[in-house]
């Protein structure tokens, strides 16, 4: 379906789904940070609560979905035509000046989408099909929400989940500092005096999400 | 200087290609590229062998005829020239350097290190141009144009199809030449009114030819030999956005 449109028609797509997930990655951040400043857990379970029975959100979690699944399908199918436009390669590797992230947004995104399978089956899946969440017992008290942070608390506690997400962390922090001045120039943004702030801003976006998100674990694992 | 040359030979479209180590020696650092090329040529046909076949033309950087990707490079290690400009004097004595032909499925090989670029020839002839089908020459003044625009548009006209773009591209895009084309003519009022038509029809064929999808990398950018700029890009594809929705 996806290689029925046009290259351009399907940067642009990209390009929106990517700028659509990059708000998402800053909602869920803000979200998380609350694990850190509230040792009862009840901010993180109470918005945690929110977002999975709020019925607006409900609909929008779908956008949210159709926006990844786009995002996927379109970065899959460009790679490939890619390929196919150079059937046979150089000898000599490409030295040539460019975006050094560019060149790897495959394999980054490859990554981080396994990890996004992996972060589904540890929460959302959890939450939401197989139910089996603890409920969340403030002061004694049954509060009949679920308890989400416990269980990204118990998930901290393992070294080999805290050191894969940190690394799955930086990997997504790679492929966003490339993503986020692509996607303007993939929309036409492109002007001499504010694309040089908009390559400054995406730095600083992806190294403020990739910190913000290891943070946790790390703060998490070394105060439990 | 003495070097060592690893050169791609493919004596036509289907058949097998492999690289070639020619030694040559007493090579003026002065010597040009292609002049060194046609030294190794004059040994081959002397020997009674097959000389490299490579495209020149104008050997003074205008015509878009040389190519060569040179050690990684096309147009080799200099910055901002194409292939005939670049001097042996960018080298080191005793240094191995790999020749070989652009790469891309819409550029076979035609012989050697010569392939077949009139993939470009078809995407100009779907929209790279200004149809004044009648009346005179207009006068160049009659119609009131920005400098910043009229300079924008001879930057992207600067360009002279020579397919360094494609070639340095990681996804063998020719978005670099296309956005030249559709921009140097976008720019001006002559070219605003088949702006539309232009766009689709010149990105249409670019995608049927089989070039891949421009993924921002801007390696393009990097190795034009004409310093054509990726805002190019940007505005081809402000360009179609417009002419989609519109």
């Amino acid at each position: 379906m996806s290689v029925m449109y046009s290259s351009i028609t399907k940067k642009i797509w990209m390009s929106l789904m990517g700028l659509f997930l990059m708000t998402f990655l800053v909602v869920h951040l803000g979200i998380n940070l609350l694990l850190l400043f509230d040792p009862t857990r009840e901010l993180f379970n109470v918005v945690a609560h929110f977002m999975g029975t709020n019925p607006i959100i409900q609909i929008f979690q779908w956008v949210l979905f159709a926006g990844f699944a786009i995002h996927i399908v379109l970065g899959i199918t460009l790679q490939i035509q890619n390929w196919i436009a150079r059937p046979k390669g150089y000898k000599v590797k490409a030295s040539s000046e460019d975006s050094f992230f560019s060149k790897y947004m495959i394999h980054t995104g490859v990554i981080i989408m396994v990890f996004l399978g992996i972060h589904f089956a540890n929460f959302f899946f959890k939450a939401k099909i197989f139910h089996s969440i603890p409920e969340f017992i403030l002061n004694g008290v049954n509060t009949g929400m679920e308890d989400m942070g416990i269980l990204v608390m118990e998930l901290f506690q393992l070294p080999e989940y805290v050191v894969g997400y940190i690394i799955a962390l930086l990997i997504l922090g790679f492929h966003l500092d490339h993503a986020f001045q692509s996607a303007f120039q993939s929309l036409g943004l492109n002007h001499k005096k504010y694309t040089p702030f908009i390559k400054g801003l995406g730095h600083i976006y992806s190294i403020v999400i990739t910190l913000g998100y290891i943070i946790i674990p790390l703060f998490i694992y070394f105060t439990k | 200087m003495d070097l060592k040359l690893k050169i791609w030979r493919q004596t036509g479209p289907d058949a097998e290609g492999k690289f070639i180590h020619y030694p040559v020696h007493n090579i003026s650092k002065d010597a040009s590229f292609l002049e060194m090329m046609d030294i190794l040529n004059e040994e081959l046909v002397a020997n009674g062998e097959e000389p490299v076949a490579f495209d020149h033309d104008c050997r003074e950087g205008i015509c878009g005829m040389c190519s060569l990707y040179i050690n990684g490079h096309p147009h080799g290690p200099d910055d901002s020239i194409t292939t005939c400009q670049l001097h042996m004097r960018k080298f080191k004595d005793g240094e191995t350097i790999v020749i070989e032909p652009w790469r891309a499925k819409p550029f076979p090989i035609i012989k050697d290190l010569m392939v077949d670029r009139s993939a470009f020839d078809l995407i100009i002839q779907a929209g790279g141009y200004v149809s004044i089908n009648t009346g005179g020459v207009p006068d160049a003044n009659a119609i009131p144009i920005k400098k910043e625009n009229a300079d924008l548009a001879m930057d992207a006209a600067a360009c002279i199809g020579c397919g360094a773009c494609v070639a340095a591209c990681k996804n063998a895009s020719a978005m670099l030449f296309v956005s030249a084309k559709v921009s140097q003519f976008a720019l001006l009022p002559q070219g605003k009114v088949e702006a539309k038509r232009r766009v689709e029809k010149m990105v249409a064929i670019m995608d049927d030819l089989g070039f891949g999808n421009c993924t921002n990398t801007y390696a393009c950018e990097a190795e034009c030999p004409k310093d054509i700029s990726v805002a190019n890009i940007a505005r081809m594809n402000r360009e179609f956005f417009v002419a989609k929705i519109s």
